[in-house]
Parts: structure tokens; C-alpha cells; sequence
């Protein structure tokens, strides 16, 4: 735990600026994680900025159909909007899935996707993390790794004291739906405005694992656009846990079955960031969902996915669980195949 | 054999008269107790597994304002006696265990006491450590005696003959995880050193124990018992992990005495709870069964391998239920323990008995399966007339009783076949056996005291949230003939008479037992009209101690488990336990320690797991987001029911101990339910869905 300066600035270019000026600056948005990372020691800033009243706290109706949701509604609020129950309930279902109660009222639409890795030890100061502290090494290479990526990690067995080493997982249910809605990410630079596909908002750990999202420093989610689902699309988020609440995902599957076939599926759980199955999604495009297509689809997506050995049984098991997840998931979403 | 107490308050199902308090949050917890100026401690722990502190570097801490104390090795009081390792904190440069307490910092501010905590810097020789359990540890042990003075072996006849002849064997290796307690309220402590005062050191400690933690303190710190109160009213659960002091309180102390005058909160963070508040060692736990064609057993055996601390023994009696629950003429039990750099085991709820009960009662289900045998039915084939460990008559048994009333409650009879199949979800059912022995401390001390028209009696006993605030009130009142409105018990402070710990489930027999004494006395004394301020003290009688029997609660479970045919997901929709505990003194505090030890039996089959990295030595998962525990979504339709059991024996209440039963026995109905629903046998805890995923359809 570190002392440090609090500052609720007028309005978002302020706060941008402030941030984006001050290394040693945050934002804080619900502060249901960043709260925990200060008291751990994971996060040790000099500045916490606030911005829980700087943007929109609202829902609108889009021209095209769809919604923008502003940065600060809360993941309550955004759950029980009737918009979103009906036409995206994939984004509701993994809503209501996440946290508990409690935190949904207080956690942010902007906070929410840009929570960190629940990682044992990234939360643990005195292991050593290529995600904390750049360059020390990755503890979970080897340990414990049930909760850990089997997608987009950097090998089969990862060199534990390589820096770019990270197999740590993205923990957020909220941002697996994003990826399969195609969402749209409202950021305000310095510099101005940019838009983000929100499944290009998070990153693979690369040769930096500290950087989990492609935001710069003092970039600051406004508001997050929903575009309009086709008429006749179904939706859904399935959750895969060790007990029926308060617990992160094992894995997690987002889908979005059209009635033209074009489905489009987010995994979460698997790897560094919301895992979109472009590969299984290309498989199925035009396909009747039969269960042996489905399977046969997330087998070549999870062709080179690298189970990781760990002192609890590793996580080779989510191979298995996410393809029967997916395989149960449209069986439900599109019962008629 | 002693008349039993004539019931009237006894029996009675009486809301908490704590209750209160705490739903309004004014009762008090030690960490919350009103004092002046209160002063800020914060642990710092060892980041090396093993080695020696090389160098201390406080500068960084030195001139930042509102530190009051750092206390390292160097800095330290010595203490009066380092016999007890884990107790003896901050008197050398070793380091045993990662996580093991190097210093203390006291500030101004508990923020600041945690800043000024970072900011030491200690550096490290460190040295190769163990800290891996395995079957084969080059290392393992006979310990002397097991927890609670059993014996490490026992046997008789041959096993290994029995299981070359019978008709029926199982021979399979059964391992439950590593658990901490976690009770909802940390270790806490308020601590004041007032030098010039009569009674110079006050704890406000959370334990299960105000004259056992005094005896301790005194021991560590070579002062007079009469020199330390401690006092405790409330305790948010202790579980075992508050029986006995541990490093935090010595430190709270030693911090209080670096400050006079000041009082120091001292509270181990939840993290910290998974170093230094005990836990349950893992157990290994070989079993063998051998039975004749009719399922009477021709031979038990159990040969436990577990873990203990290189500092500091705790053997845990986890093969003691298999010496006395089933007949059997060759039977076997042995402990062996692997010494370990790793932080010191301790009482968790149950200790012996809830692991105990987890391989031999999911053996039991597998013999009843090869042997073609309802696994009720099997129990029941096997009920032994006497003790087989000790020989004696039973002070009572009902395990029969419990297992038939269990059944029908349950609908046993009409259980779905195994791998029956309701949508998406398989379900399956299962049973095992619960025990727990029936304890008695040898001492504790009541005063009956006549003050204003009102009884006052007072003894330094606990609740930890157990119900002893209104259970000792019901016994007093029967004891007495007078309506319990008028019994005013105070517990909780050694300001009161001497109290056994809270602990064994023996705290309401203990007590009880004490204030019956006091209470007859007072009566004999002073008839029915005293005086105001007429007093007297009763001890527990030895000499009214039964013991010609063997006294145990008994009890059985029975578990309905859906298994999701997609996901390997597990759910316990109905778990209930039938339980004969003798006569239940508050129906509505007694269902609420049964439900909740069946609650963290549900909690040790599907989820609790301290997950062990041998590589730096810790528990990986150190804190409730992800050591789970079940919550309120996982637990369905449980019920806890009891037979209304008359034992003479067991102490003038007829009441046996309820604070831990719940707990035994219940991990392997729900394995043995999973296996009936998938035939899948997990023979290691927790069953998660990755251990059934491969079977699923």
C-alpha cells in the first residue's frame, strides 16, 4: 500500500490530459478492481483520477438501430436495461453472470472490460510476473495453472524466465459478449477521438504482457457502441464455473446465431484476451449447426491450442470443456439444426 | 450412572440472546474494541521458503512520520521461552516457512502501518526447502501419539491374510486436499501494556479460548497468568483455527509491550490467514477392505500419509473413526507424517474424524457395489455390538437408527438407477456414515451468584457463534428450577472462572457440566430463597466421569448430486443428515451447527482446495475470490434432522457434541453420489468437473 494524490477533474479532456501527462496517474472508474490492486500492492500510482461522473451514465437508442452505452453506467443498470435484455441477451446473460450483486452496482460499462487478469500471481507482489513488473519472469509457467490460457499463448512450454512469458487469461464475462456483438469502443486521447472494434481492443501478451488492451496512457473509454443484431438473431452466454456463483469463468462462450448462419462466437477463459473463434466462425458460415459441424468447426479453432501442465492437473481440460460448451451452446441457440 | 437433568428450559428452541447485538452491529469484536488512541500493527512475512535473514533495511521506514515501532529480530523482546517454534516469532534469523512473520510495524493508521510494512526490506540466504507432500517422502515418520493423544498404530489379527481369502476386496488410495479455516472474522487482537497497572496486559483476542490463550501468553512472555486478562465476548468463527494462539497474538503483545500505555489493533489479513492461522494437513490415505460373501468385513485397514511442520509437530488422528465404526476381527490403522518446510498444521473442524471419514466411507461404497450390496444395507451388516477399539459397551449408537430414518426421509429406497439421466443433467445418489466422539475437559469452574433477584452465573467460555450465550442459560435454568428469563450467564473474560477451550465439541458438556455442579451446590447451600450476593463455584466432577463406555455421536448423510452431461458440472440439490447426538439442549442453535457443518462437508467435496506450489512454497489461491468455498447458489435443499437419544452416560445434560459431526462423512456421500450418477470414482478431493469431464456422455 502507497499513499497517493486524488483528483476529480471537470471534464473528460482533463482528465485525459492529467493522465496522459503523469506516468505515475490512473483512472478510476468503479474501482471494484483497482481498489483490490491497490491494497496488494499491484497497483502503486501517484495519481488516482476520478471519473465515475465524467461521462455518460445513459443508454440511447442509435439511428441504425443500435445502442450507445455510456462509460459510467453501471453493469446493473446496463443488465436489467430492457434494450439490451431483448435484443442482446448474450450481453445481459454475461452481465448477471460476473461478481455479485453488489459489485454490478458499482462496477463501470468503461471499467469493467479493462479489469486485469485474476492471475494468483500477478495478485501476489512477492512472485515474479512479466505483467507486474516487466522483465521478472512468469511464476505461472509450471504452477498453478488451472485458470490459465490455452490460446494465444507464446508455446507449448513457455520459457518461465523469458520476459514476454504470460499465460494469464482476460477475467471479464462482459467483454466476451463485446467480442461477439462487435462492438465498438468510444476512446478519447489527447489527441482526440478514436473508435475501437472491441474485439481489437484487447491484446495477446506479445512480446509485452504488461500491456493487456492496445489504450495508450491517458486514453479514456467514453462509451461503447452495440450495432444492431440482424432480425432473428439469437443470442446467449454460457458460463462454465467451479461452483453456481462468484466464481470466474473456467471457460465461457458468447454467440450470436443469425438466421443467415453467419455465427459468430467469443470465448473467454482461454487466453489473453476475449478469444474470438474466427477460424470455427469461418467453418460454420453458411453451415447447417449440426452438432458434428460445430464440434468438427471448434476442433481446427482449437487445433493449436497448448494445454499448460500445472501443480493442480493444468488446464488441459479446457479443451475438452470449451468444445462441449460451444457444441451445448448452439444446440440450444439453434435447436432446429 | 448420573440422573439426568430434568428438562425444562433444555429443549427448548431459544432465538440467539446475542442475536441481537449482532444483527444491530453493537456487539463487539476484538479488532473493534473501544479504546483511546488505538495504535496500528501490521505483520511483515518471510518471501523465502527456507534460509536465514541476511540484512534488514528500515531507512526507508525510519523517518516517515506516524511509524511508532518496528520490530524485527534485532529489535524484539526476547522472550521467555522459544519451545513452542511457532510462537516464538522474531528471536532469530531463520526463516522456516514462506510467509513466517520477520517483523511488525505499529502506526499511527492501519494504511500507514501497511505502507511502512512494504517498505522493509529484508534480504535472504536462502536455502533449498521441501515442502511436497508425497506417499514415499523419504522423510516419513511415526509420530510419537496423533492429535488428541491416540495412538499412532493400532492392530489386530492379519489384514493381509484376510484380503488374500474373502470373497469381496478394495484396495485404493483415497486423498483429501489442503483446507484453511476461514472464519468470517479474522485473527484479531486489541493489545494494552500498562506496566505500573495490577494486571499489566490486556488482549481483546478472537479464540476460542480466553484461559487457554492466557496460559499461553503467560508462558511465552514469563509472566504471571493473574498479570494477563484476556477477554473475548464475540467470535466470528473460529473452526479449530482459534483454539490455539498463533503468531499473530504473540506479536499483538509484543507490539502492545514495545508501546505502553497504547493500544494496538493487530488483524492478520485474509491472505495472511493462509499462512498463519493452521490449516489441515492433505491427507493420503490407504485403504484395504476384504468381506465375505454376506458383506461382514474380514478386515479394515488404514494407513494414513500426511504433513507436518519441521518446527513444530501436529499429527493429525485422521485413521481414528476406522478403529471403532465398523466390527471387523483383523483391522490395521497407522499414521505416518512427512516433516515440512512449510507453515504449522492445526485444529480445523474435525480434525481426525472429517478426513477420516472420507476414504473409508467411499471404500465402503465401492465394496457395496463389487459385493452387489445397498451401501445402506452394507453399514448396517457391519454395526459392531461394542467398541471395537476399545472393547466397551457403547454409551449409545444409533447409526442404525440414523442410516433407516435418513433413508425414508430421503426416498433411498426409491432412488433413481445409476446413470439415470433428467434433461441435461445426470443424477446420482449417495450415503456415508457420520461420527464424532463425545468429550469432556477435565476442567472448568462455575460461580452461581444470587444478584438481584436474578441467578448470575459466570464461567470464561466462548461462543463462536455457536450458541453458548443461550445454550449455558437453558442448562443453568434446569439446573437451578428456575425459568431461564432469570439467568444471566457471562462468558468470555478471565475475569471469570477458569473455562476449557471451545474445542472437540466438548465446550456444552464441559461448561454444562461445571455450571450443574455450581448450580447443585448453590442450592444446597442456600436452599431456594438466597440471599443477594450469595455465591458459589462448582468444578466439572471427576468423579461423576463415565468411563466404562465409549461415547460417540453418530449420524448419516445422504446426498443427491446432478452432474451437467455437457460440462462435468456438479450440483448437490438435496443433502440430508440424520443424526443421534444425544439430547439436543436449543433445537435452533443445533440445526444451525449441523446444516452448517454439512455446509463445509458440501464445501470440501466440490470446492475447497489449498492449492499447493512446491516450487516457491505457498498456497497459490490465498484469499475467498479463488479458494472457494460454497455460497448460498450451491446449497439447495439441506436439512438436518436428529433422533431423540436418551444416553445416562455421557454427562448430566445427556447431551454429546454437535459442533463438528456435521462435517464427517459428508464429502464421501457426495462422491459416492457422483460415482451413481456417472461411474466416475474420485478418489481425491475436491470432485471437480475436470475429473468427470472424460466420462460424460
Amino acid at each position: 500500500m502507497k499513499p497517493f494524490a486524488y483528483a476529480r477533474p471537470a471534464d473528460v479532456a482533463e482528465a485525459v490530459r492529467t493522465v496522459a501527462g503523469d506516468p505515475g496517474a490512473v483512472f478510476l472508474g468503479g474501482g471494484t478492481n483497482l481498489v483490490d490492486h491497490l491494497k496488494l500492492g499491484v497497483a502503486r500510482p501517484d495519481l488516482v483520477v476520478d471519473v465515475r461522473r465524467l461521462t455518460a451514465r445513459t443508454i440511447v437508442d442509435l439511428d441504425d438501430g443500435g445502442l450507445r452505452i455510456g462509460a459510467a453506467v453501471t453493469n446493473a443498470e446496463l443488465a436489467a436495461d430492457r434494450r439490451v435484455r431483448e435484443r442482446y441477451p448474450v450481453l445481459a446473460q454475461a452481465l448477471l453472470s460476473g461478481a455479485t450483486g453488489q459489485l454490478r452496482n458499482q462496477a463501470t460499462t468503461g471499467g469493467n472490460p479493462l479489469q486485469r487478469t485474476r492471475c494468483a500471481y500477478f495478485q501476489d507482489v512477492t512472485t515474479p510476473c512479466n505483467k507486474r513488473e516487466p522483465g521478472s519472469g512468469c511464476t505461472a509457467v509450471g504452477g498453478s495453472t488451472r485458470n490459465h490460457a490455452i490460446l494465444g499463448t507464446p508455446g507449448a512450454l513457455p520459457d518461465p524466465t523469458a520476459a514476454e512469458t504470460c499465460i494469464a487469461t482476460h477475467p471479464s464475462d462482459m467483454a466476451v459478449a463485446l467480442a461477439a456483438l462487435d462492438a465498438l469502443v468510444h476512446v478519447q486521447g489527447p489527441a482526440g477521438e478514436r473508435l475501437v472494434p472491441f474485439p481489437e481492443l484487447h491484446r495477446l501478451p506479445g512480446d509485452d504482457p504488461s500491456r493487456d488492451t492496445v489504450l495508450a496512457h491517458g486514453e479514456l473509454i467514453t462509451a461503447i457502441d452495440l450495432p444492431p443484431l440482424p432480425a432473428g438473431a439469437r443470442s446467449a452466454y454460457r458460463k462454465v464455473r467451479d461452483r453456481a456463483s462468484y466464481a470466474f469463468a473456467l471457460v465461457s462462450v458468447a454467440a450470436v446465431v443469425p438466421r443467415d448462419g453467419e455465427v459468430r462466437l467469443a470465448l473467454g477463459g482461454v487466453a489473453h484476451r476475449p478469444w474470438r473463434a474466427r477460424r470455427a466462425e469461418e467453418l460454420l458460415r453458411g453451415a447447417v449447426l449440426t452438432e458434428h459441424a460445430v464440434r468438427a468447426a471448434m476442433e481446427a479453432e482449437l487445433a493449436a491450442a497448448q494445454p499448460q501442465p500445472g501443480v493442480d492437473g493444468g488446464n488441459g481440460f479446457k479443451i475438452t470443456l470449451v468444445q462441449r460448451t460451444v457444441v451445448a451452446t448452439l444446440r440450444d441457440l439453434a435447436p432446429e439444426a | 450412572m448420573p440422573e439426568l437433568l430434568d428438562p425444562r428450559a433444555i429443549g427448548a428452541d431459544l432465538a440467539r440472546r446475542d442475536g441481537a447485538a449482532k444483527v444491530r452491529g453493537t456487539a463487539t469484536y476484538a479488532f473493534e474494541t473501544p479504546v483511546e488512541r488505538p495504535a496500528f500493527a501490521q505483520i511483515v512475512q518471510a518471501s523465502v521458503p527456507l534460509g536465514r535473514i541476511t540484512t534488514v533495511d528500515t531507512s526507508a521506514v525510519d523517518g516517515l512520520p506516524g511509524v511508532l515501532a518496528v520490530l524485527t529480530a534485532t529489535t524484539a523482546e526476547r522472550l521467555a521461552s522459544d519451545e513452542d517454534r511457532e510462537l516464538a516469532v522474531l528471536q532469530d534469523d531463520e526463516v522456516a516457512f514462506r510467509g513466517q512473520p520477520v517483523g511488525v510495524v505499529v502506526a499511527e493508521t492501519s494504511e500507514l502501518a501497511r505502507q511502512a510494512a512494504d517498505l522493509l526490506r529484508f534480504t535472504y540466504a536462502e536455502r533449498t526447502h521441501d515442502s511436497e507432500l508425497t506417499v514415499d517422502h523419504p522423510e516419513l515418520y511415526a509420530p510419537e501419539k496423533v492429535n488428541a493423544g491416540h495412538p499412532t498404530d493400532t492392530a489386530d489379527g492379519d489384514v493381509a491374510a484376510a484380503m488374500a481369502t474373502a470373497h469381496a476386496t478394495v484396495e485404493q488410495t483415497y486423498a483429501t486436499a489442503m483446507y484453511h479455516n476461514n472464519p468470517l472474522e479474522p485473527h484479531a487482537t486489541t493489545a494494552l501494556w500498562e506496566p505500573a497497572a495490577e494486571v499489566p496486559l490486556t488482549l481483546w483476542d478472537s479464540t476460542q479460548g480466553v484461559h487457554p490463550a492466557r496460559a499461553a501468553v503467560a508462558k511465552v512472555f514469563g509472566l504471571d497468568e493473574e498479570r494477563i486478562r484476556v477477554v473475548c465476548p464475540y467470535v466470528g468463527g473460529g473452526f479449530g483455527s482459534k483454539g490455539t494462539p498463533h503468531a499473530n497474538l504473540v506479536l499483538a503483545a509484543m507490539a502492545a509491550r514495545a508501546l505502553p500505555g497504547r493500544p494496538v489493533r493487530l488483524a492478520l489479513t485474509r491472505q495472511q490467514m493462509f499462512f498463519l492461522a493452521g490449516y489441515r494437513t492433505p491427507t493420503i490415505q490407504r485403504m484395504q477392505l476384504a468381506a465375505d460373501r454376506t458383506g461382514r468385513l474380514q478386515a479394515i485397514a488404514i494407513d494414513v500419509v500426511e504433513q507436518t511442520s519441521r518446527i513444530k509437530e501436529f499429527a493429525e488422528q485422521t485413521g481414528v473413526p476406522t478403529r471403532m465404526m465398523y466390527a471387523s476381527p483383523n483391522r490395521r490403522t497407522t499414521h505416518r507424517v512427512a516433516p515440512l518446510d512449510v507453515p504449522v498444521p492445526s485444529w480445523m473442524r474435525a480434525p481426525g474424524e472429517c478426513p477420516g471419514m472420507f476414504g473409508p466411507e467411499v471404500a465402503l461404497d465401492e465394496l457395496a457395489e463389487a459385493l452387489g450390496m445397498d451401501p445402506v444395507e452394507l453399514r448396517i451388516r457391519n454395526e459392531p455390538e461394542t467398541d471395537p477399539d476399545s472393547g466397551k459397551p457403547w454409551s449409545s449408537r444409533n447409526l442404525v437408527a440414523c442410516l433407516r430414518e435418513g433413508a425414508q426421509r430421503f426416498g433411498w429406497a426409491e432412488r433413481p438407477p445409476a446413470g439415470h439421466r433428467d434433461g441435461d443433467w445426470l443424477v446420482g445418489t449417495g450415503v456415508a456414515s457420520s461420527v464424532y466422539p463425545t468429550m469432556r475437559q477435565a476442567t472448568s469452574t462455575a460461580t452461581v451468584r444470587f444478584e438481584a433477584g436474578r441467578y448470575a452465573v459466570e464461567i470464561g467460555a466462548a461462543d463462536l457463534g455457536t450458541g453458548a450465550w443461550t445454550v449455558l442459560p437453558q442448562i443453568a435454568a434446569d439446573a437451578l428450577d428456575v425459568p431461564v428469563d432469570d439467568v444471566e450467564v457471562r462468558i468470555g473474560d478471565t475475569r471469570y472462572p477458569t473455562a476449557s477451550v471451545a474445542g472437540g465439541s466438548s465446550g456444552t458438556n464441559t461448561w454444562g457440566s461445571a455450571i450443574v455442579v455450581a448450580a447443585d451446590a448453590f442450592r444446597e447451600k442456600f436452599g431456594g430463597a438466597p440471599s443477594d450476593g450469595d455465591e458459589v463455584s462448582g468444578d466439572v466432577d471427576q468423579a461423576a466421569k463415565d468411563s466404562d463406555h465409549a461415547a460417540y455421536a453418530f449420524g448419516a448423510q445422504f446426498a443427491e448430486v446432478r452432474v451437467h452431461a455437457d460440462t462435468g458440472e456438479l450440483r448437490v440439490p438435496r443433502l440430508y443428515g440424520v443424526f443421534a447426538a444425544g439430547r439436543i439442549v436449543n433445537p435452533r442453535t443445533a440445526r444451525s451447527q449441523l446444516i452448517g457443518g454439512m455446509t463445509m462437508g458440501l464445501s470440501m467435496a466440490l470446492h475447497e482446495n489449498s492449492v499447493w506450489d512446491p516450487r516457491i512454497g505457498q498456497v497459490v489461491n490465498h484469499d475467498l475470490a479463488e479458494y472457494h468455498i460454497a455460497v448460498n447458489a450451491d446449497v439447495a435443499d439441506m436439512q438436518a434432522h436428529w433422533l431423540d437419544e436418551h444416553d445416562p452416560f455421557v454427562n448430566v445434560m445427556g447431551s454429546k457434541g454437535i459442533g463438528e459431526i456435521g462435517i464427517t462423512g459428508t464429502a464421501a456421500a457426495v462422491v459416492n453420489a457422483v460415482h451413481r450418477a456417472t461411474g466416475i470414482r474420485v478418489r481425491d478431493l475436491p470432485v471437480t468437473l475436470d475429473k468427470v469431464l472424460a466420462g460424460l456422455p
